[in-house]
C-alpha cells in the first residue's frame, strides 16, 4: 500500500483503507447519524452521489479556497466514504456502477494534474506509482511524452471503441507507444472505475445506522429513474445481409463470415436446424460438416462453450464490416436496430 | 482423392518422414505445446502432447499424416479439451499468402476444378462444361508470387524491428510449403497478450483503421505543420514516403491533399493501406489457440515442406522445400498450367499418361491435377 499525505488521500480516497481512516481520526459511523454537526457530512455524501448519478463529475472543495485546507480535506474524505455506506445500504447496483464511474473520473483529473506537474517531482511519482501499482502499467517519462510498453498499452486500449485509440493511431517506436498526461490517465479510465465498483461491492454492508435512512430511501426511489426498457426492429445488420447474399449467390464465404452468421442467428434465438440450409450453396458444402460445426457453436456438442456474435471491430478487422449510418456506433451487430425508451 | 492415389501419396510421404528425421524437430517448450494431425480424407486430430522427437517421429511414422501441426501457445495441459488446457501464452505468429496480395498474374496460373463434373479449366467463374458456379479453385504460384510475398516478409520485420521494438534474432521466417511464409516472434513482450490485443496489432501492421487526424489532416483548424515528415519513425514516415514521393514535393502535395478535404483524405489513407499495408492474414495472428503447421512436415496442398528459410532474398522454394524422391512414376496428368521443379519445367498437360519423378507426381495430384495411372 502507499503511504499517502493527507493531500493525496483527499483526491485518491478510494485507495484508503476506510475503517481504519475514521478509527485514526477517532469517529464511528453511529456518530455521523446522530451528531448534528457531522450530521451535514451524510448530505454532502448524498450530494456526492446525486452528482454522480447526473453523470457529472463531483466538484470538489480543494478546488477553491474559500475553506481552509485543514478542515476540507477530511470533509472530502468522510464524504466518500459515507457515500460508500450510504450506497451499501441502498443495495442499488445501478448508483454503485455509475457513482465509481465518475469518482473515477474525478480521481482521473487529479492523477492528470499530478503527471503533468513539472515543478513537483514527487507529486508526479505517486500518480505514476498509482498507475504502476493498481493497474501494472509502467509509465516512464521521455521529454514531453509518457512512454509505455506497447503490450500494456494493447491490453487497455482494446476496451476502447473509439478508433484513435486504435494501435495505428498512436505514435509507436522501438516497442513503446508515446502519450500525453491526458491520454496516459484515460487509458487507465475504465479499469479506475472497476477498482473503485470492486472495492464498493466487497465493501461489508453495515446493518442499518439511525439516522442514515432517510438518505438511503431517496437513494432507492433515486435508482429508480435508471431503468431502462429496449425495442429492436427486427431487421438485420448490413454485415449479415452481406454474408447471406454472398451465400445465396453461391460465392464462398469465409470461415470468419460463417462464423459470424451462424454465431449472430444462433444468438438471435435460430436454432441449428434453421441456419444449416443456409449454408447449403457453398462451393465446398458438407451437411456433416456444418452440423457439427453449428452444434459446436450452439454449445450443445465439444466443450458446451456457446459462442457469442464477434464484435464490430473484429469484423472490421475480417473485412466483413459493410456499415451504414443506421448502425450508429454500435459494437456488436446483435445491437443493430436496438432503441432505448 | 482415390485410394491409389492416397496409397501413392502415404508412400512418399513415409519415405520423406523415414529419411529426414534430422529435419523434423519437435519446438522448444515441447511438452507444453499442443500438437495434431490430419491423414488424407479424414478429419483433425488434436488436443496431443508429445515429449521429444522420438515420440514425434513413432507418430509420423505410425499414422502416415497429410499434415502436421504444432501449437504456437503454451499450456499447462497440452492434451486436455481446450478449455481445461489453461492457456499460458503464445509466440506471435504471421501468415503471408501469395492469394491475398492481389497480384495479376494470378489469373494466368489458377485454375478452376468443377465440383460437380470434375471438368478442369482456366475459367474461374463457372465450369466450361456444365456451368457450374461451384469451382474449387488451385493456384500454380510461380516466380512472381514468391517474390511478392518475400516483399511483404520484409516489410513485416522492419515494422516488427523498428516499431514494435522486437529484436532480429528473435524472428524466424518459414516457408508455409506452398504459396506463402509463415514468421515467428519467440519471446517478446506479446508473449502473454490476448486475441482482441493481437487483432489489433494486426490492423498496426496492414495499416487498417487508421484516422486522418494521425496523419496530420483535421476536420477543423487545419494546419499543414501537422502532416508527416519523410524523417519520421513508424506508419507517419512511411506514409510521407508514400504520398509525397520525394521531399521536394511535400509542400505541393499537402496543399493539394488540403484542398481535397477531409473525407478524400480518408480515401487516401485507404490506398495507402493497400499498398503499404503489410498483407498479413489477421485470423491467424488473432488466434492464440491455433495449431499451426509444423516446420519440417509436409504441406499436402503441395508436398513441398515447410522450412526455415536463412536466406529469404536467394531462397526458392522450388528447388529447396522439394525434398520428395526423383523415382519416377506414371500418372494421368491434366495440368493445363506448365510448372518447375528441381530446376526442372513440367507441363502442360492435356489428359495424357505421363512418366515424371515422384516428386512433380506429388505436386500434381495434391492439386488434384493428376491422378495415379
Amino acid at each position: 500500500m502507499l503511504a499517502l499525505g493527507q493531500d493525496e488521500i483527499a483526491k485518491y480516497p478510494f485507495i484508503a483503507d476506510a475503517g481504519q481512516y475514521l478509527k485514526d481520526k477517532g469517529f464511528s459511523l453511529e456518530q455521523f447519524g446522530t451528531d448534528p454537526d457531522l450530521k451535514q457530512l451524510i448530505d454532502k455524501a448524498y450530494d456526492r452521489i446525486l452528482v454522480a448519478a447526473d453523470g457529472k463529475i463531483y466538484n470538489s472543495d480543494l478546488d477553491g479556497d474559500h475553506v481552509s485546507k485543514e478542515a476540507a480535506l477530511p470533509r472530502e474524505v468522510f464524504s466518500f466514504l459515507l457515500a460508500i455506506v450510504l450506497l451499501k445500504l441502498s443495495g442499488m447496483h445501478t448508483l454503485i456502477k455509475r457513482f465509481a464511474l465518475a469518482e473515477a473520473r474525478r480521481a482521473e483529473k487529479y492523477l492528470e494534474k499530478d503527471l503533468a506537474n513539472i515543478s513537483d517531482e514527487t507529486k508526479k511519482e505517486l500518480a505514476i506509482r498509482i498507475i504502476g501499482d493498481l493497474f501494472s502499467v509502467q509509465v516512464e517519462k521521455l521529454n514531453d511524452y509518457f512512454v509505455i510498453s506497447v503490450s500494456d498499452y494493447l491490453k487497455h486500449s482494446i476496451n476502447f471503441h473509439e478508433r484513435e485509440w486504435k494501435l495505428i493511431n498512436r505514435r509507436v517506436e522501438n516497442g513503446h507507444v508515446f502519450l500525453s498526461p491526458h491520454e496516459t490517465v484515460r487509458l487507465i479510465r475504465k479499469e479506475l472505475g472497476t477498482y473503485i465498483n470492486s472495492k464498493i461491492i466487497n465493501a461489508k454492508t453495515p446493518t442499518m445506522i439511525p439516522g442514515f435512512e432517510n438518505s438511503v430511501n431517496k437513494l432507492v426511489l433515486l435508482s429508480k429513474k435508471f431503468t431502462t426498457y429496449t425495442v429492436t426492429t427486427g431487421e438485420y445488420p448490413p454485415c449479415i445481409k452481406h454474408a447471406i447474399d454472398v451465400l445465396e449467390k453461391g460465392e464462398n464465404l469465409p470461415h470468419s463470415g460463417r462464423f459470424m452468421l451462424a454465431a449472430f442467428l444462433l444468438s438471435k434465438g435460430q436454432t441449428v436446424q434453421q441456419i444449416a440450409p443456409l449454408f447449403k450453396n457453398a462451393p465446398d458444402y458438407n451437411e456433416r460438416v456444418t452440423l457439427y460445426q453449428l452444434n459446436h457453436l450452439a454449445g450443445t456438442s465439444g466443450s458446451g462453450t456457446q459462442y457469442s456474435c464477434p464484435s464490430c471491430e473484429k469484423l472490421k478487422t475480417q473485412s466483413l464490416c459493410f456499415a451504414i449510418p443506421e448502425c450508429d456506433n454500435i459494437i456488436n451487430p446483435l445491437q443493430f436496430g436496438r432503441k432505448k425508451k | 482423392m482415390n485410394e491409389s492415389d492416397i496409397l501413392f501419396l502415404e508412400d512418399s510421404f513415409k519415405k520423406y518422414y523415414f529419411n529426414h528425421f534430422d529435419q523434423i524437430k519437435v519446438p522448444e517448450r515441447t511438452s507444453e505445446r499442443e500438437f495434431g494431425y490430419q491423414k488424407f480424407n479424414s478429419g483433425m486430430t488434436r488436443h496431443i502432447s508429445l515429449k521429444d522427437d522420438k515420440e514425434l517421429h513413432l507418430l509420423l511414422i505410425q499414422n502416415i499424416p497429410s499434415d502436421v501441426y504444432c501449437s504456437n501457445a503454451y499450456y499447462t495441459f497440452p492434451n486436455s479439451p481446450m478449455n481445461e488446457k489453461d492457456w499460458k501464452e503464445a509466440d506471435l505468429i504471421f501468415d503471408i499468402d501469395a492469394k491475398d496480395l492481389n497480384l495479376s498474374c494470378r489469373k494466368d496460373h489458377t485454375i478452376s476444378i468443377c465440383n460437380n463434373c470434375s471438368e478442369v479449366s482456366k475459367n474461374l467463374t463457372q465450369c466450361s462444361k456444365c456451368n457450374s458456379s461451384k469451382l474449387e479453385k488451385k493456384s500454380l504460384p510461380c516466380n512472381n508470387c514468391i517474390d511478392a510475398s518475400k516483399i511483404e516478409v520484409e516489410k513485416l520485420s522492419e515494422i516488427l524491428i523498428n516499431d514494435l521494438g522486437i529484436s532480429k534474432e528473435s524472428i524466424q521466417v518459414y516457408f508455409s510449403g506452398n504459396e506463402g511464409f509463415h514468421v515467428y516472434v519467440y519471446d517478446s513482450q506479446f508473449q502473454q497478450i490476448g486475441s482482441r490485443e493481437r487483432s489489433d496489432l494486426a490492423d498496426y501492421i496492414s495499416l487498417r483503421g487508421a484516422i486522418p487526424e494521425t496523419f496530420g489532416m483535421k476536420k477543423l483548424k487545419q494546419d499543414r505543420s501537422s502532416f508527416p515528415d519523410f524523417n519520421e519513425n513508424g506508419w507517419r514516415g512511411r506514409f510521407s514516403k508514400y504520398v509525397f514521393g520525394a521531399k521536394s514535393k511535400r509542400s505541393k502535395i499537402i496543399t493539394e491533399l488540403l484542398a481535397n478535404g477531409y473525407s478524400s483524405f480518408q480515401k487516401t489513407l485507404d490506398d495507402a493501406s493497400e499498398n503499404i499495408g503489410v498483407k498479413i492474414d489477421p485470423n491467424v495472428t488473432m488466434d492464440i489457440h491455433r495449431i499451426f503447421r509444423l516446420p519440417g512436415s509436409i504441406n499436402s496442398k503441395s508436398g513441398l515442406v515447410k522450412i526455415h528459410c536463412n536466406n529469404l532474398p536467394k531462397f526458392d522454394p522450388y528447388i529447396e522445400a522439394s525434398f520428395l524422391s526423383d523415382d519416377s512414376v506414371e500418372v494421368f496428368a491434366n495440368c493445363p498450367i506448365e510448372f518447375r521443379l528441381k530446376n526442372k519445367k513440367f507441363g502442360p498437360y492435356t489428359n495424357e499418361k505421363i512418366t515424371i519423378p515422384t516428386h512433380a507426381a506429388v505436386y500434381m495430384i495434391c492439386k488434384k491435377l493428376a491422378r495415379i495411372a
